[in-house]
């Protein structure tokens, strides 16, 4: 007794037990809200019964989704056209701004590089390992602690891999792994990684890759593990041998997966801004399109602006999602 | 999209499975060689929370001084750092971590149940409540998964902020939600809802179509339904999605970044970490502890939760 009330005397607790007590009564507020209501509509009968049915069920997430995607959205596009407080029309002005504004086109230049590196590099990899797990004895240790960093934050993975890469004056002794390691393999002077450019983008896309290889490998085990036995046993049968296995059989058997893989890991990639932001603040030349849409649209305020850049890194997604259905709706018709 | 509904039929590649017969391919790598690779990789993957772990653990003065590395010489390993970090305002803050571990919890729970109930609701709605136009809905939010979360942060902050008007007429009223969960929680709500209603629907349309009629010959209505039959045959798909979504918005820095601000009442570990590596980047016994603080709980879940997480994950990306 007398314990409890040291530590809730402390603020912190108090504090706590103040805004856990909210939160479990917000959730408590809402079932019960909900309880009531289907206790009070299941009462319903005859003709109302359907679309009362339909509107309590479906009218929240509708709600929601128009509020909070639909009309945003409209909303953006229409935001891009004007100045920054909405009132002058400037018609393609911000468009303008972000294709010839160099520091704009050097972010692009950025953006394209991840999309072409960091997905291809994680699949890859994914894949590869997704092959060979298997035989490994104890897979299932290597399996999670690969998977592992899916769980951890990119904000919290990008810390970690500041620490790898810390750098200091080579009369120091070295606190960062990676310059440790350089220098340990007979390099005299490794550079400071975050400052050398182009060789920072690259180091910050391996915190994207090392997050979402384990999701590749997860994903491309099972679709490996998918393919039918007979398939495979027939391929051998005519004298397809291991590597002419691979290419020829396993994947274009898992290429829809591996479609879907990357393109995921693509989308992450073009929306993920809290890597960049958290190890360079999209200094020292790695801004990328996420993170310079944050910055003109809630650091210095250019609305326009950063709606703009948001409609852009909505029209580069879309391709590859409307490519990604496409493909769904193709594995749907074969069935 | 998948034959047996969402992932929990689906074959789990988790871990606690027997291990599937060894098809031809892999047969085809020798097993020394595949070994090697995979022991590499992981000892690569595994390294840097490792270094992260360690750091937290070490004293102020060892950490400034030498490698993590080290530590297997002179190991010197406490929990002084975490109460420096959590209670002390170690980083120049009154109050230290605490409040922003509490706020990550307070935003994801709530966050979590409310997208859960409601996408559970819709997808109901959409495979079994039969009416017009229900398909061109499905395919509407189904299509909605395109929308990047930048293009609806300015015009929802302006919302919640300044309310909704058509002219000089108010449509919604600006709400006085600063320095609260609610907007955090209510766009992390919205943002999730295509995701969710498209993978529970996956599931909630497979349930048995005779259970169904059945139940719908007895008399009961649909909110008898949904209550007694769907959520407890549905509760793994429910599950693993409830985990993924947890993960999600507890790691999110982007919508609590816009929704929540900077301050100890509402902004989650996520956001104060971000702030706290551009400004503390030197002091790395603070900075790595604080760190492991907000991965632990996710760390935690995934671990204890894998088989489901990765059902969850399945659902969404393997056909067949």
């Amino acid at each position: 007794m007398s314990v409890t009330r040291a530590l809730l005397a402390d603020g912190a607790w108090t504090d706590a037990s103040v805004k856990l007590g909210n939160m479990v009564g917000a959730v408590a507020g809402f079932l019960g809200i909900l309880l009531v209501i289907f206790f009070v509509a299941g009462r319903a009968s005859g003709r109302i019964a359907r679309p009362l049915a339909v509107v309590v069920f479906l009218g929240p997430a509708v709600l929601l989704l128009i509020v909070g995607l639909v009309a945003p959205l409209v909303r953006t596009v229409y935001l891009s056209f004007y100045n920054d407080d909405g009132t002058k029309f400037l018609g393609g002005r911000n468009y303008g701004w972000a294709f010839t504004s160099d520091s704009v086109q050097h972010v692009l230049l950025n953006t394209l590089l991840w999309l072409a590196v960091a997905p291809l590099a994680a699949t890859g990899l994914g894949l590869m390992l997704a092959l060979l797990v298997d035989r490994v004895r104890g897979q299932a240790v290597y399996k999670s602690l690969i998977f592992m960093p899916m769980a951890i934050s990119l904000v919290g993975a990008s810390i970690i891999f500041k620490f790898v890469y810390d750098a200091r004056d080579v009369s120091q002794s070295q606190i960062g792994l990676l310059s440790q390691l350089a220098i340990s393999l007979g390099w005299h002077h490794p550079p400071n990684w975050m400052l050398s450019q182009p060789l920072n983008t690259f180091l910050l896309m391996v915190v994207m890759v090392w997050v979402q290889t384990g999701f590749a490998m997860v994903v491309l085990s099972a679709a490996i593990k998918a393919i039918p036995d007979e398939v495979t046993e027939a391929a051998r049968l005519d004298g397809a041998g291991g590597v002419k296995l691979f290419w020829f059989v396993t994947v274009p058997m898992i290429r829809t997966t591996l479609v879907v893989v990357l393109t995921t890991v693509m989308i992450t990639t073009l929306k993920a801004f809290d890597i960049v932001r958290t190890m360079t603040g999209g200094n020292f030349g790695t801004q990328v399109l996420a993170n310079e849409m944050y910055s003109q649209s809630f650091v210095q305020f250019n609305t326009g602006r950063g709606s703009a850049l948001a409609v852009i890194l909505f029209l580069g997604v879309l391709p590859l999602v409307a490519y990604n259905i496409v493909q769904l709706r193709k594995e749907r018709a074969v069935r | 999209m998948n034959e047996n509904g969402a992932a929990p039929a689906a074959e789990p590649a988790g871990a606690k499975l027997p291990a599937p017969v060894a098809g031809p391919v892999r047969k085809a790598f020798s097993s020394p060689l595949a070994s090697g690779f995979v022991i590499a990789v992981t000892v690569l993957w595994t390294l840097p929370t490792l270094g992260l772990l360690v750091t937290s653990l070490r004293p102020k003065q060892d950490v400034a001084e030498n490698g993590w590395w080290t530590v297997f010489a002179h190991p010197d390993l406490g929990l002084s750092n975490y109460h420096t970090v959590l209670f002390e305002g170690g980083f120049g803050v009154s109050g230290g971590l605490m409040p922003y571990l509490v706020n990550s919890l307070a935003i994801s729970i709530p966050a979590t149940v409310f997208s859960l109930v409601l996408a559970a609701m819709a997808a109901y709605a959409l495979s079994w409540v039969r009416f017009r136009g229900s398909d061109v809905i499905f395919f509407v939010i189904f299509a909605l998964q395109v929308v990047p979360l930048q293009m609806a942060l300015i015009p929802l902050l302006q919302l919640f902020s300044g309310g909704a008007h058509l002219g000089s007429v108010t449509i919604i009223p600006a709400f006085d939600l600063s320095g609260t969960y609610a907007p955090v929680w209510l766009a992390h709500t919205m943002f999730a809802m295509p995701l969710a209603i498209f993978l529970l629907h996956n599931f909630v349309s497979q349930l048995p179509r005779d259970l169904m009629e059945a139940a719908i010959v007895d008399g009961a209505s649909h909110f008898k339904i949904f209550r007694s039959i769907v959520l407890p045959l549905c509760t793994p798909a429910l599950a693993s999605f409830a985990i993924f979504e947890f993960l999600w918005v507890w790691n999110d820095l982007l919508v609590a970044l816009t929704f929540a601000g900077g301050t100890p009442e509402v902004a989650p570990m996520t956001v104060r970490l971000a702030q706290l590596s551009g400004s503390f980047g030197g002091r790395w016994e603070l900075l790595t502890a604080g760190a492991f603080l907000s991965i632990i709980i996710p760390l935690i879940v995934f671990f204890s939760l894998q088989r489901y997480f990765v059902r969850g994950l399945l659902a969404g990306s393997v056909k067949g």
